[in-house]
């Protein structure tokens, strides 16, 4: 389900209030569920569009948990969890056309599940059993890449052949605060700039790149530094999912319609642990924690939907309900999933036949058999 | 010396790294550690814990995410009199950084005729075996051995790192220091009162008569268990443990093979153009006469590192090196 990228002008029962916020953070929805007026940037959705957005994050946070859970279980080696960022990655996801094309992270469960990649195909590299498994193409969703950076320029790249081609759409690309540091980023957005490439590059500021705060990596806000490069830039509320819904379409209409690059930085806020490995509380302080938590992205759509009248208690019981079902599925799809035969390692390494990979391919598979049996 | 450096304990790998960078940070103010995440952390494997904490944020630095940068930076802080010890999280990060090392790093002295040196340590946490996802388990070594102007040198043990570490930052060249995160939870007596063996030379660390098992980093323990299991089927095994790939300190590894007749090397790393290969050469050029069997190289196949559920499979183990000491002893 893709919202309507003009909005469907369906009634909305809330009232809006005029200027409440600060132009240079896009927000149209308040930590208290209010609606309120931006100069740039306007929503209009149906009840069920708005229906839709909380759902989707409600059920993305349950997918997240159960990576969590499972990690915890020892169903998986590592899980990058995104708890906080829901807004920004369905706001932002919700945005994408069929013929948008995005770049993730390792952390876009959300934006993988808006894009309806099957959640389990996220768990493959986390379990150990593969390094990326799915076909990016399938759904114009490519693979997680873990190198920090380095999908901003193959992002650019894809927009620049898309661009000569004449497709429709444009490309998302998703980074990290501490990734704008990366040289990779730093190109991405040269190449883009001169390019006029249709690629937005969507930054999650969630403050923290594992233990370093921002301020180890710039000191000048980054929506900012896109001035520099010759494109706009934007920072949108990250955990108003309505704001992130707007600008991110606005992004992608702008670079759809032949203006170029823009960034969109979604201020935002990692709730949890970086990895399951990390352990937050040696560097981050808990008072920190508890000020982000009173902007949680559902609670405030939740605040939103009940105040506008938009939703009952039925339906938030049916997203639950629902919520725990899709969990139950991920897990009992996610142990069933088998480990690779050692032999596959020599599968799709080359495309035409490599003789170094074929003898290897037979002396390997040759000892690994002889073991067959033996335990 | 602080008591952490006059008295004999019990030391993890990781530890003993650390203890080493305490003891440098000590002795030579113009020594500074540069790395993501390296401060209130400790680093994602905590080898750098509690520095920052004694040292301050001035000589203890977390730098942004950027490894061209870190290394980049430290060029310039070695041109102007430190002596930087740069942390790249996991191998698979110090890509961004290659260019850096090999086209500036490596070369400065030379062009300079030596009138610069590059006192930089890089350290990088390497190989496998914990689990974890792709581009956390490579083994780079061979990339950086092949670049003349860096000295490439891997830790084995505790001990080993409390000391390599320590002679790496007084080292005048680049060094690329390779830890082997696998063994960094194994443990040692470390007496920090003992005279270490010199940095650049190779190591007999298990004497036998039958074979030699050449390896460095985290198959040299792998090594001296198979060695312990040859022992009980009646093969001795000599060990040698590199413990520097560039320069390669390859006497006793021929004055081995002269002994054993037979040379097996180990690594982590692809056998296709790996150290391996450099090794059976020089070997078969010096001890040619004394071989009873090939050289024969245990490493991995050529393909990417594969997801972590068939690492064990992928990466030689006892019994891969048991079955090369079998095939030596058929020829
Ligand atoms: C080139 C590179 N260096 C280091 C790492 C290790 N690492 C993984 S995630 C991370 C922090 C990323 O922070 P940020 O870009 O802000 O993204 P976030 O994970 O917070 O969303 C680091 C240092 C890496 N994956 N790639």
């Amino acid at each position: 389900m893709v919202t309507s990228r003009k909005g469907a002008g369906g009634k909305t029962a809330a009232k809006k209030k005029a200027g409440a916020t600060n132009p240079d953070l896009v927000q149209l929805l308040t930590p208290e569920g209010d609606l309120v007026e931006h100069p740039e940037y306007s929503i209009d959705l149906t009840p069920e569009e708005y229906r839709g957005l909380y759902r989707d994050m409600v059920l993305v946070r349950r997918i997240d948990a159960e990576g969590t859970a499972l990690q915890r279980q020892g169903e998986l080696g590592l899980w990058a969890p995104l708890l906080g960022q829901e807004a920004a990655q369905v706001g932002s996801g919700r945005a994408q056309t069929a013929e948008d094309y995005a770049f993730p992270t390792y952390r876009e469960h959300g934006v993988a599940w808006c894009r309806d990649v099957d959640p389990v195909n996220l768990l493959g590299m986390f379990r150990g059993v593969n390094n990326g498994g799915w076909d990016p193409n399938e759904k114009n969703f490519h693979l997680y890449t873990i190198v920090i950076g380095s999908q901003t320029l193959h992002a650019t790249g894809y927009a620049m052949g898309m661009q000569r081609d004449g497709r429709e759409g444009a490309v998302i690309a998703y980074f990290g605060d501490g990734a704008s540091s990366q040289g990779d980023v730093n190109e991405a957005f040269v190449f883009a700039s001169v390019n006029n490439a249709p690629v937005v590059f969507f930054c999650q500021n969630n403050q923290w790149a594992i233990s370093e705060p921002n301020e180890r990596q710039f000191r000048v806000p980054l929506y900012q530094r896109a001035a520099g490069f010759g494109f706009p830039g934007v920072r949108v509320d990250g955990n108003d999912v309505l704001a992130c819904l707007a600008v991110t379409r606005a992004a992608l209409e702008h670079a759809r319609s032949g203006n170029g690059p823009m960034l969109v930085e979604a201020f935002t806020y990692r709730m949890g642990a970086h990895t399951t490995t990390d352990d937050p509380t040696r560097y981050r302080s808990a008072d920190e924690l508890e000020e982000w938590k009173a902007k949680d992205p559902i609670m405030r759509m939740r605040a939103f939907l009940e105040n506008s009248k938009n939703a009952d208690e039925a339906f938030f019981k049916e997203v639950d309900d629902e919520a725990d079902a899709v969990a139950a599925d991920i897990r009992a799809r996610c142990v069933a999933m088998t480990d690779p035969q050692p032999i596959s390692i020599f599968d799709h390494v080359y495309a035409e036949p490599h003789p170094l990979m074929d003898e290897e391919r037979a002396e390997y598979g040759a000892y690994w058999e002889s073991f067959e049996g033996a335990h | 010396m602080s008591e952490s450096t006059t008295k004999t304990q019990q030391i993890s790998l990781s530890k003993g790294i650390n203890l080493g960078l305490r003891r440098a940070l000590e002795d030579d103010p113009k020594v500074l550690l540069m790395g993501e995440d390296i401060g209130k952390l400790g680093g994602v494997f905590r080898v750098t814990d509690g520095l920052q904490k004694d040292f301050g944020e001035a000589r203890v630095v977390d730098t942004p995410l950027a490894e061209s940068g870190i290394v980049g930076t430290a060029v310039g802080l070695a041109l102007a009199g430190y002596r930087p010890v740069v942390e790249i999280q996991f191998d698979g990060f110090v890509y961004p950084a290659f260019d850096q090392i090999v086209t500036q790093v490596a070369k400065m002295r030379a062009r300079a005729l030596g009138k610069v040196s590059m006192p930089i340590v890089i350290r990088i946490p390497f190989g496998g075996g914990i689990g974890a996802v792709e581009h956390h388990s490579e083994s780079p070594e061979a990339y950086f051995a092949m670049t003349a102007g860096l000295r490439v040198v891997a830790a084995s043990n505790p001990v080993e790192a409390y000391w390599m570490i320590q002679q790496a930052i007084a080292s005048d060249d680049p060094v690329i220091f390779f830890e082997p995160k696998r063994r960094y939870w194994d443990k040692a007596e470390l007496d920090p009162t003992a005279t270490p063996y010199p940095l650049y030379a190779s190591r007999v660390v298990r004497p036998g008569t039958d074979a030699t098992l050449v390896a460095y980093g985290p198959m040299v323990k792998t090594c001296l268990e198979a060695a312990a299991a040859a022992a009980d089927e009646g093969r001795s095994l000599e060990v040698i443990d590199l413990r520097t790939l560039s320069p390669l300190d390859l006497e006793p590894v021929y004055a081995s093979v002269r002994k054993t007749g037979r040379l097996i090397t180990v690594h982590e790393a692809s056998v296709f153009l790996g150290m391996g290969a450099e090794i059976a050469a020089k070997v078969t050029e010096k001890c040619f006469y004394s071989l009873e069997a090939p050289v024969l190289r245990v490493g991995a196949p050529h393909t990417p590192y594969p997801p972590s559920r068939v690492e064990e499979e992928f990466l030689p183990d006892l019994d891969r090196v048991l079955d090369a000491v079998d095939r030596a002893f058929a020829f």
